[in-house]
């Protein structure tokens, strides 16, 4: 993916280095500076990637030798058991980790860039409540009872509660600015979850259905949820790449992006469709796991400085890697049982976003 | 901003004497003076006919919640059942049954709602309430450990409750630390460890038995089901020590809010000051989430609705508390009797009142322009 973009040059009016010193002095350089290096750090980040795959289709709850893993692929074997397991068990679940980090880690850059606030996550547009509303609503009110059933309504409440958080937080004069949207979302994020609360206090055949969709996991995804969710996957991946011209220049504040010719509201618009399509789609498969949204960008910024450009191809590398490896420690450390990945996400990113608070001064958040 | 000062300007006005003067200026704020005691204040006229207003109405409500339920009492035999001359029926309805949890709503409802204010003001951020800063998700984590694991009784369950909220508090009072703590870091830090904890309770409940799950799922949302006096007690305990220190506390705030540079050129120690109202704030928090769960909404829209019922540009403490005492009373209310004979938890209809105010609040503050 990153092969196809152009290096950054030094005479890049858009990017970011070329806003005012205080900017730059937030913002600050990436490890890798030259292009060359950041391609050959995102080839570096994919070969991580697919080991990291590899890992999650050869190790889990019940052991299975490497040469056994190797064959399921080669050499597959219907009745072999172990190949059964690797292939509608391992390999769908992987796959869904696989689209399911990279549509986080995009969403979370893309989010952050819009809304301009470091502290943006998918959690912040109200996008993962009204995707639990509406899986309650579709257990409690129409029987619903399967992953597949819930994918649908997941990805409805999503979509939903995005758009009507957007709505709200782009009324008035200036639109959707940043401190309107984090207000908005949140509001709305703690009307949905008190209803959602509220059909599980009614009935207890939903709450028990839905207490282990709501912990995030991958568990129990098999090729219809890839096949389910993977056109809205692709596409929303594709919509994020293609805003990462936009958030460039929408970094540098509106008046500035418009007098650059950027057409602000389109902007906007196309990058808040990527963040809706990409965390809708990914809360549908997952369930709500937290913190990939909100950490990835940072580490991306990290690496490659603060051209979205950049940012989000490894977001998009990242994000699987981070959710994978999480999967993985989830199926080790809980033996023959396992920990969900939502937990061991949390419980990984929690204390990065606390440090990621402390180290910023006041006025930069 | 107490009560006591709040009844003194008609009194001083109408006996006038020459130890106590009361002066009224141009922004409604009368002064109060007691050259005796050596004491001056000023009182915001408004909010104390609103404190009285708002304080006969919680009464009011409380009455009427003593008075409905399957054995109805009219409303004279609850008032003489009160002051102990009632029936012997009506004495045991109202005193034993009735009385407490009713009081528990009102003083619950106080301490949110006077949390709320205290964290609000301190974070300049009407976003900021207990809830969002990780105090409750604290209480609700150890409160569902000791549900599922312990299978505890409900005495140990509200202990529990108080230890994590306690421990949280102090957590993340020292992960925001960092030569002193602003407002804006708490509340982020508070959203961090929220997060992490809900993770930890939604983890103990897919561990649970359906029937535990369902328990904690029940005190998650905050309810008052069967409150008894032991109930009461420590609640009314919290509050007779925190009321009176938090409205001391009040003038440091007033200073707090012009920012931290102003407030040290006049001479305020900023970190103690903000330190012991954060602690104030926890405590409230921490114990009323301990007796009645956390109860959504309260301590977040309270301050707001006050704050627009006195007119004044700040929070003012006394009328946020009685205001959070009138909502929660009064959604108890409608919990206890609106699907009658079964009752919901308080906390859903908390959240239902709730939630549409504090959009419309947004959509609203959106529309003219000052939402940011």
């Amino acid at each position: 993916m990153a092969v196809t973009l152009e290096p950054r040059t030094d005479d890049d009016t858009l990017s970011p280095r070329a806003a005012p010193q205080r900017t730059r002095a937030v913002v600050g350089r990436g490890v890798l500076s030259s292009g060359w290096a950041k391609g050959g750090g995102v080839g570096v980040a994919v070969g991580v990637l697919v080991v990291v795959a590899f890992a999650s289709v050869a190790y889990g709850s019940k052991t299975i030798d490497l040469g056994t893993v190797v064959d399921a692929f080669v050499a597959y074997d219907g009745t072999n058991n172990d190949h059964l397991i690797i292939r509608s068990l391992r390999v769908p679940r992987t796959l869904v980790g696989l689209g399911v980090g990279a549509a986080l880690g995009l969403a979370g850059a893309v989010m952050q860039g819009v809304t301009r606030n470091p502290l943006a996550d998918p959690g912040i547009f109200g996008v993962e409540a009204g995707a639990a509303l509406a899986v309650v609503v579709g257990i409690y009110v129409f029987g619903v009872g399967s992953l597949t059933g819930y994918v649908w309504f997941a990805f409805a409440g999503a979509g939903v509660a995005s758009v009507v958080v957007y709505g709200l937080g782009s009324l008035g004069r200036g639109g959707a600015t940043p401190v309107k949207l984090a207000l908005a979302g949140a509001a709305m994020a703690a009307l949905l979850s008190s209803l959602t609360s509220a059909v599980l206090i009614i009935d207890i055949a939903t709450l028990d259905q839905f207490r282990f969709w709501a912990v995030g996991s991958l568990a129990g995804r098999d090729g219809q949820v890839v096949r389910q969710v993977a056109p809205f996957l692709t596409v929303g991946v594709l919509l994020a790449l293609a805003s990462g011209r936009g958030l460039n220049t929408l970094a540098l504040g509106d008046d500035v992006a418009r007098s650059l010719g950027q057409r602000v509201h389109l902007a906007r618009a196309t990058s808040g469709l990527a963040v809706i399509v990409c965390s809708g789609a990914a809360v549908a498969a997952a369930g709500p796991v937290g913190f990939i949204g909100l950490t990835i960008p940072h580490v991306a910024r990290a690496i490659s400085g603060p051209d979205y450009r950049w940012v989000l191809p490894w977001s998009i590398v990242l994000g699987p890697i981070l959710l994978l490896g999480a999967d993985i420690v989830g199926r080790v450390v809980a033996r023959p049982g396992e920990l969900q990945v939502g937990i061991v996400t949390a419980f990984i990113g929690a204390p990065f976003f606390i440090a990621l608070v402390r180290r910023r001064k006041l006025a930069e958040l | 901003m107490s009560l006591g000062t709040q009844a003194r300007p008609a009194e001083t006005e109408a006996v006038g004497t020459s130890s106590r003067r009361a002066r009224r200026d141009g922004n409604g704020l009368v002064v109060v003076r007691s050259r005796r005691l050596g004491v001056s204040t000023r009182v915001h006229r408004r909010s104390v006919v609103v404190s009285l207003a708002l304080a006969a109405a919680t009464f009011a409500v409380l009455c009427w919640s003593l008075a409905v339920g399957d054995f109805p009492i009219p409303i004279g035999d609850v008032l003489a059942a009160l002051v102990g001359a009632g029936s012997d029926d009506a004495d045991f309805i109202v005193r034993t049954l009735r009385l407490p949890r009713g009081l528990t709503a009102v003083l619950v409802g106080a301490a949110f709602g006077l949390s709320g204010a205290i964290f609000q003001r301190i974070a300049r951020n009407p976003l900021a309430s207990p809830d969002i800063i990780g105090i409750n998700a604290g209480a609700a984590a150890a409160a569902v450990f000791v549900i599922v694991v312990v299978s505890g009784t409900s005495a140990q369950v509200t202990a529990g409750a108080l230890a994590g909220a306690t421990a949280t508090a102090l957590a993340i009072y020292l992960l925001a630390y960092r030569k002193g703590v602003t407002g804006y870091r708490l509340v982020l830090v508070g959203i961090g460890v929220t997060a992490m904890l809900s993770s930890v309770t939604s983890f103990l409940l897919t561990r649970a038995q359906i029937y535990d799950a369902q328990r904690a799922t029940i005190w998650l949302t905050g309810s008052l089901n069967g409150r008894s006096w032991d109930h009461v007690r420590p609640v009314t305990a919290a509050l007779l020590v925190l009321v009176p220190v938090s409205v001391a506390l009040a003038r440091h705030l007033r200073v707090l809010e012009v920012g931290d540079d102003t407030a040290r050129g006049l001479g305020v120690r900023i970190e103690r000051s903000r330190g012991a109202l954060l602690l104030v704030g926890v405590a409230l928090a921490a114990v009323s989430t301990a007796s009645a769960g956390p109860i959504a909404f309260v301590a977040l829209v309270a301050p707001q609705i006050a704050r627009r019922l006195t007119g004044g540009r700040t929070l003012a403490l006394v009328p946020a508390a009685l205001c959070g005492a009138l909502l929660l009373v009064s959604a108890d209310l409608l919990a206890r009797r609106l699907f009658a004979p079964s009752e919901l938890p308080v906390g859903v209809f908390t959240a239902i009142l709730g939630a549409p105010y504090l959009l419309y609040l947004l959509a609203r503050a959106n529309r003219i322009g000052s939402g940011g």
